[in-house]
């Protein structure tokens, strides 16, 4: 399996990073080198076993389902860059 | 007397218990150390005034006769805890002016048994990494030091392993996902222990990924790691993945009675042009734990070729889903937006201005590997692997084996710079740690001797789950033998 350039941009994208299109060749060769080196993983014959889900064999805890926490509006916004009248403010979104 | 910032924990609150020293002379020492330290780049955040208050509410406690295990006794914070209203960036720009509205567990914790913070220290960024050259504050440097060149402390704990090393701090917090604890503390000649995945709560510890991320202590020794630990385990309501289990008396457990305990000998771990001296430090660790009465067996890892491929599908993957958070809105870093942005804009250039290279490289490689169309070929394949390797070491604790021993790392400390072109390269640094985190196993280096140029080389060894105390028992009868008291030359 070999990434090209235009695989390498769709994964930026994905991922919400902007990559500018001189270094996506670049980008595109690391990958590869780091999935050729994921590859030897079919080697290994996994025929009926299960993926692992949590590693340490544990039940999760269950709490009454009630409010147990909030009314910290301010010390919420306290690290935003940019928030207004009690809310997070970002670029406009719907036009 | 000893300069007070040299001492370790045990020796430390043995003095302040019988008033021989108070914490606030203590606290002083190390912050002196850390002034003139600046070239280790250890220390990256400093609260030498939090720390003297706490270092006076100590004293005031000792006196009262209130002093809990940590009372007093000053130590460093890794920078991926958060810490209230001091900087906790997690090495990354992007974090950058972040200041947390509350305090970790783990910290609050150390606190509670009423540990002093020195400050924050460096790490790689977002603890990808493993020689600390990955970080927003430069590069930490080894104290160790053999020719003209500066060395790595290994990472992500680079910073931790440094400054304890160094002696600017009695012992530091560290974080270990793949090694980071285990490597940076075999680089510089001390001990760090991860514990069983579950012991340490994870809640306000930025996420790197989240089914292998464990803290840990990192310390002069092995029953410094102890008491320190003990201090950090505990179980929390608010990490749903914390065990609710009694946490032992670890110091306890410390009798350096090993007679009949069977220690595992891996031979997969014998890799291919490993070099010779930890080969002969491997066969000496052996021989030390056998001359203590262990019983010495040899046993099979099958799949241990393939823990770390599987780890850099698993660990990139849960990255790109918790670094998702950092988006410009909420906390650190927003790029600076031109006319016309628009929400997406803001994100790409957000996250491409604040994530560093190797960061940006897994978060893309983790996206790549749960896209529509791979996530069975690399995603569900790797959990499978993973579960063969947990595999691997349930059917040698089945077979009576109560303690398993590797080579910490592949080699001693190499220069800054010199491993950081090729990534994968780089990943092997882990290869003989990984294996620990993907099974959720507790793991700790212990140094046990130099190698011909004079640099730290370390052994591990790997516990059964939740028996810390049988395993830091282990490594204190190791620690005994190995009689590694070598250190570092001050240069800085």
């Amino acid at each position: 399996m070999s990434i090209d350039e235009n695989t390498a941009a769709r994964v930026a994208k994905l991922a919400r990073i902007k990559v500018e299109p001189e270094h996506l060749p670049a980008l595109a060769a690391e990958f590869n080198t780091i999935l050729g080196f994921i590859e030897q993983l079919s080697e290994v014959d996994v025929d009926g076993v299960e993926p692992m889900t949590s590693v340490t064999p544990q039940r999760l805890k269950r709490r009454v389902d009630e409010v147990t926490d909030g009314a910290q509006q301010e010390r919420v916004l306290a690290n935003a860059p940019d928030a207004r009248e009690g809310f997070f403010a970002v670029p406009k979104v719907v036009e | 007397m000893t300069a007070l910032n040299t001492l370790g924990l045990a020796e430390a609150r043995d003095a302040l218990r019988k008033g021989d020293v108070t914490s606030v002379e203590l606290t002083d020492a190390c912050l002196t150390e850390i002034e003139g330290a600046g070239t280790l780049n250890a220390f990256v955040h400093n609260t030498p005034d939090i720390a003297r208050a706490q270092a006076r509410a100590a004293d005031a406690r000792i006196k009262a006769g209130d002093a809990p295990a940590m009372c007093g006794l000053p130590i460093g914070i890794k920078d991926l805890f958060c810490t209230k209203g001091v900087p906790s960036q997690a090495g990354s720009r992007i974090l950058e002016g972040f200041l947390p509205e509350y305090e970790s567990t783990i910290t609050q914790q150390l606190f509670s048994s009423g540990a002093v913070m020195l400050g924050k220290l460096n790490m790689d960024e977002f603890a990808m990494g493993s020689s600390n050259e990955t970080s927003v504050y430069g590069n930490a440097v080894n104290p160790w030091k053999v020719d003209e060149r500066k060395l790595t402390p290994g990472g992500s704990s680079g910073g931790s392993a440094s400054a304890v090393a160094a002696d600017l701090c009695l012992a530091a917090t560290g974080t270990d996902t793949g090694g980071s604890i285990r490597q940076p503390a075999a680089f510089v000649g001390i001990t760090g222990i991860k514990p069983t995945y579950g012991r340490c709560s994870r809640w306000g510890v930025v996420a790197f990924a989240s089914s292998l991320d464990q803290a840990g202590p990192m310390t002069k020794s092995v029953r410094d790691a102890a008491i320190m630990l003990e201090a950090m385990c505990g179980h929390d309501p608010k990490d749903s993945t914390s065990a609710d289990l009694a946490v032992p008396n670890f110091e306890a457990a410390l009798t350096g009675d090993i007679k009949g305990k069977k220690i595992g000998i891996p031979r997969e771990y014998r890799m291919d042009g490993m070099p010779e001296e930890i080969e002969a430090l491997w066969t000496q660790g052996r021989e030390m734990l056998a001359d203590a009465g262990a019983e010495i067996v040899d046993i099979s890892l099958p799949h241990t070729k393939y823990a770390l491929p599987a780890y850099y599908v698993i660990a990139p993957a849960e990255a790109s889903s918790n670094l998702a958070r950092y988006d410009g809105v909420r906390y650190g870093h927003r790029a600076t937006l031109t006319q016309g942005d628009g929400i997406t804009e803001m994100y790409e250039k957000t996250r491409a201005e604040g994530f560093g290279a190797e960061v940006q490289r897994r978060v893309m490689i983790g996206t790549y590997v749960l896209s529509a169309g791979f996530y069975d070929a690399y995603y569900n394949r790797a959990r499978k692997v993973r579960t063969l390797i947990k595999k691997d070491f349930e059917d040698v604790f089945a077979q009576g084996v109560d303690a398993i021993l590797t080579p910490a790392t592949p080699s001693a400390a190499f220069g800054l710079g010199e491993a950081s072109d090729d990534p994968v390269q780089m990943y092997l640094n882990d290869v003989f740690t990984v294996t620990v985190n993907m099974a959720g196993l507790p793991g700790i280096a212990v140094p046990a001797g130099l190698d011909a140029n004079g640099l730290p080389l370390g052994l591990q060894l790997i516990g059964r789950p939740w028996e810390e105390g049988d395993l830091l028992n282990t490594a204190y009868a190791l620690e005994a033998r190995a009689g590694f008291v070598a250190k570092p030359q001050k240069w800085w």
